[in-house]
């Protein structure tokens, strides 16, 4: 028997015995690291993925600087080692792109007016990846900028849908990732039903689509709340006051 | 429809509209004495960004909050503060934004024709001009300004007026305004300033007593300190940072720093 | 800061409902494609957009397939935002927006599956065609990723695969096979202005745009790609609403520019 021909999902249960819209495990933190004016941690599965914020502070380089608002920087990177293959150290055109719309979500909610001509930073490192990197990087980083006082409009949550053998599926991971024929992951905020990052490729029809993009934004609002949690956790003792 | 069927809609009809009464009923008591607005979060809880404060037009957006669609969010995680209608988050974490009338600890990291800047642990630099800086007349022609202020110096100094842009101006002409000689400085979250210097300065009272060390706390989170056991009262003031949001603080760095007084007389 | 009065003057337009052009808020400008622009390319298209101009030339060179698909030909995508094409852009390492650029039009052919790649394969494992798609901005404009990707795949189905002589170099003289192309994408970006949905913006009414979603449609049901820029969100229903009005124009296009 070769084992190429058999599904991965069946009745409705995928390999890793989720159902299909169903989310790995969770895991967040907040203030992980010392150095940072803010930092996060979040885990989905084997998807580990940790961000750091500095600022408001000075900007350089100076032609950045914005007279009206803070400029902000983002970089996400994944570390050579998270990954079965090494990946080579340093920027590439991936990790440009993925910094590119990160940064653009979560600019949309941060109040930048009120720090003109400073810059905030945003370093997202993935150290283990499972699927879904930037989503969770997304989401260490909101954390992070909140653990870093920088006033936003909200928290901003991620994660992805996909469709795997011709059904969809929330939170595509391990062996199905091979096999995804589409991938669409989402940012988005509940309170102002408003996605922020979108993504997708693979070929899929309106309809699909609608169903994924219904299944993600299920999906942030329980990450929503996990990261909610996450902030309030490391000052849980002046609650009890 | 049987006639059973109906009369048991009816009962039921008749309990969701006592139920909803009921709810009513609450919701009233519960509101203030305005009608329509809500607070909707206790006092002192820790809220995050984008989390709910209170509701209509009663109550106005304070520090740390902001209002959209006539309802107040926080727009920073920190703890609840209400002072009649105003709603407002104090913060806990956040970098140093200065506002007039704040002293703060700073160092000369520029020198001009005619001013200094000077680094305030701010994400802008303070501008001091030689007006604000002293009475005396002092001729330019004759005198360099760095005889004054040279780069390195620190100083605790006071905001003068903050612009809409963003411009620092910083003045020297106050009364605790001076240069500090010697000592070091250390950096804590600007947030728990407030903390390290206790109700009406019961904190640094107590550690500036019990090390005997000279503290000056800025309002942007530059501590400097000077004495003999300017490590141990360092010790204590990063203690303070870093269990501020604990109860019985004081007590705890109080026998804190008289343990270390008796093993020094062992 | 003169930028800043000009976003203001063109929200106020939009709102009041209209464009600097006289036309609808769902409406391109005119779109010309010059396939066989460059002679020395395997493949290419000049496609103008209103002042937008991008020409797009296909180069095929002799390569190794990925280990994952020792069976697979090539494809890479890249794109050139020079200072020519304004004085915005410098020259230098890529910066952000033309990765993304070049990145967005990549996908939109890649998930299309529009290229044969099996029929790139030389020798499995060994010998493939490498298929270079570079999009060189001339003019900005406004709109270069609908502009790119239409110039994208219009260069594609220009183009022809050389020859290999014997001693492995390269016979351009006289190509007969056409690279075989099975689907046409269309990028079709839908981009908020103040809270409105605009079409095909040229540079003075990009400069106002809050947020941007681009959709790459296949035919008249299925959908390849998306892309959301920019820092406006989108809420779910505006999604839809953005996958049938690009549904409906790359629908158009395909008719008028690629008899499809």
């Amino acid at each position: 028997m070769s084992v190429k021909q058999e599904k991965l999902i069946v009745n409705g249960k995928r390999p890793d015995g989720r159902k299909l819209d169903e989310m790995r495990e969770i895991e967040a933190k907040a203030g992980v690291i010392e150095r940072a004016d803010g930092s996060g941690f979040f885990r989905l599965g084997n998807t580990i993925a940790v961000a750091a914020v500095y600022g408001p502070k000075e900007l350089h380089p100076k032609h950045l600087l914005d007279p009206v608002r803070a400029y902000v920087k983002c970089r996400y990177n994944m570390a050579p080692f998270s990954t079965t293959e090494r990946i080579r150290p340093g920027p590439s055109r991936r990790s440009t792109e993925i910094s590119k719309v990160i940064k653009s979500a979560l600019s949309s909610v941060l109040f930048l007016e009120e720090y003109p001509e400073t810059g905030i930073e945003i370093f997202i490192e993935v150290l283990q990846a499972d699927a879904s990197t930037r989503c969770v990087g997304l989401n260490a980083a909101s954390i992070a900028l909140a653990d870093a006082g920088v006033p936003m409009k909200d928290l901003v949550a991620s994660c992805a849908a996909g469709k795997v053998e011709g059904q969809i599926v929330l939170d595509v991971a391990g062996e199905e990732d091979c096999e995804g024929e589409v991938d669409l992951p989402i940012a988005y905020v509940p309170r102002k039903n408003e996605i922020y990052l979108l993504q997708m490729d693979g070929i899929v029809k309106k309809e699909e689509l609608k169903k994924a993009l219904d299944m993600a934004i299920k999906g942030c609002k329980v990450i929503y709340d996990k990261q909610k949690q996450a902030l309030k956790c490391e000052y849980k003792e002046v609650k009890a006051k | 429809m049987t006639e059973k069927e109906d009369k048991k809609k009816t009962v039921k009809e008749e309990l969701d509209t006592k139920k909803v009464e009921k709810e009513v009923k609450v919701e009233l008591k519960e509101r203030n004495e305005d009608k329509g607005s809500q607070m909707l979060v206790e006092e002192k809880a820790v809220v995050v960004p984008g989390e709910l404060l209170a509701r209509g037009i009663d109550f106005l957006p304070g520090n740390g909050t902001f209002k959209e669609d006539g309802e107040v969010r926080s727009k920073i995680m920190g703890l609840v503060k209400k002072k009649e209608h105003l709603v407002s988050v104090v913060p806990l974490s956040g970098t140093y934004m200065p506002i007039p009338g704040d002293g703060v600890i700073g160092v000369v990291d520029g020198v001009q024709i005619s001013s200094w800047l000077l680094d305030i642990n701010a994400p802008y630099p303070g501008f001091l001009s030689l007006a604000e800086s002293t009475e005396e007349f002092v001729d330019l022609s004759r005198s360099d300004i760095t005889d004054y202020y040279d780069i390195g110096d620190v100083v605790y100094a006071r905001i003068n007026k903050v612009t809409k842009r963003k411009d620092i101006q910083i003045t020297m002409k106050d009364r605790m305004c001076r240069k500090l000689h010697g000592g070091n400085i250390i950096k804590i979250t600007p947030a728990k300033v407030p903390r390290l210097i206790g109700r009406s300065g019961s904190m640094i009272e107590m550690i500036k007593k019990k090390t005997g060390c000279h503290i000056i706390v800025g309002q942007n989170g530059l501590v400097w300190i000077k004495g003999e056991r300017e490590v141990l009262a360092a010790e204590a003031v990063l203690k303070v940072e870093r269990e501020s949001h604990t109860e019985g603080l004081t007590d705890r760095i109080g026998e804190m720093l008289d343990q270390f007084a008796k093993e020094v007389v062992k | 800061m003169i930028t800043e009065i000009g976003t203001e003057y063109v929200k106020n337009m939009i709102k009041a409902g209209k464009r600097f052009d006289d036309r609808g808020f769902e409406d391109l400008r005119e779109l010309k494609i010059e396939r066989g622009y460059v002679q020395n390319a395997e493949g290419s298209a000049m496609v103008t957009l209103g002042e937008t101009k991008i020409l797009v030339g296909v180069k095929m060179k002799v390569g190794e397939p990925f280990p994952d698909s020792p069976n697979e030909g090539v494809l890479m995508v890249n794109a050139e935002l020079g200072p020519i094409a304004s004085p915005d852009f410098e020259s230098g390492p890529p910066d952000p927006q033309s990765v993304e650029l070049a990145r967005v039009v990549d996908r939109g052919i890649r998930e299309s599956k529009a290229i044969n790649t099996e029929s790139l394969c030389m020798e499995p494992g060994e010998k493939v065609w490498t298929v270079c798609v570079d999009i060189h901005v001339l003019n900005d404009d406004g709109n270069l990723i609908d502009a790119s990707s239409i110039g994208a795949i219009a260069a594609l189905l220009d183009a022809k695969v050389p020859e290999l002589n014997e001693d492995g170099t390269m016979n351009r003289e006289n190509m007969k096979k056409k690279l075989e192309i099975s689907q046409i994408p269309v990028a079709c970006t839908i981009h908020k202005i103040a809270g409105k949905m605009v079409l095909d913006p040229n540079l003075r009414e990009e400069s106002a745009v809050e947020g941007r979603l681009t959709v790459t449609s296949m035919d008249s049901e299925k959908l390849c790609a998306m892309q959301k820029g920019g820092e406006c969100g989108f809420t779910p229903e505006e999604v839809y609403k953005a996958i049938d009005i690009s549904i409906k124009k790359g629908g158009e296009i395909r008719k008028k520019h690629f008899g499809a």
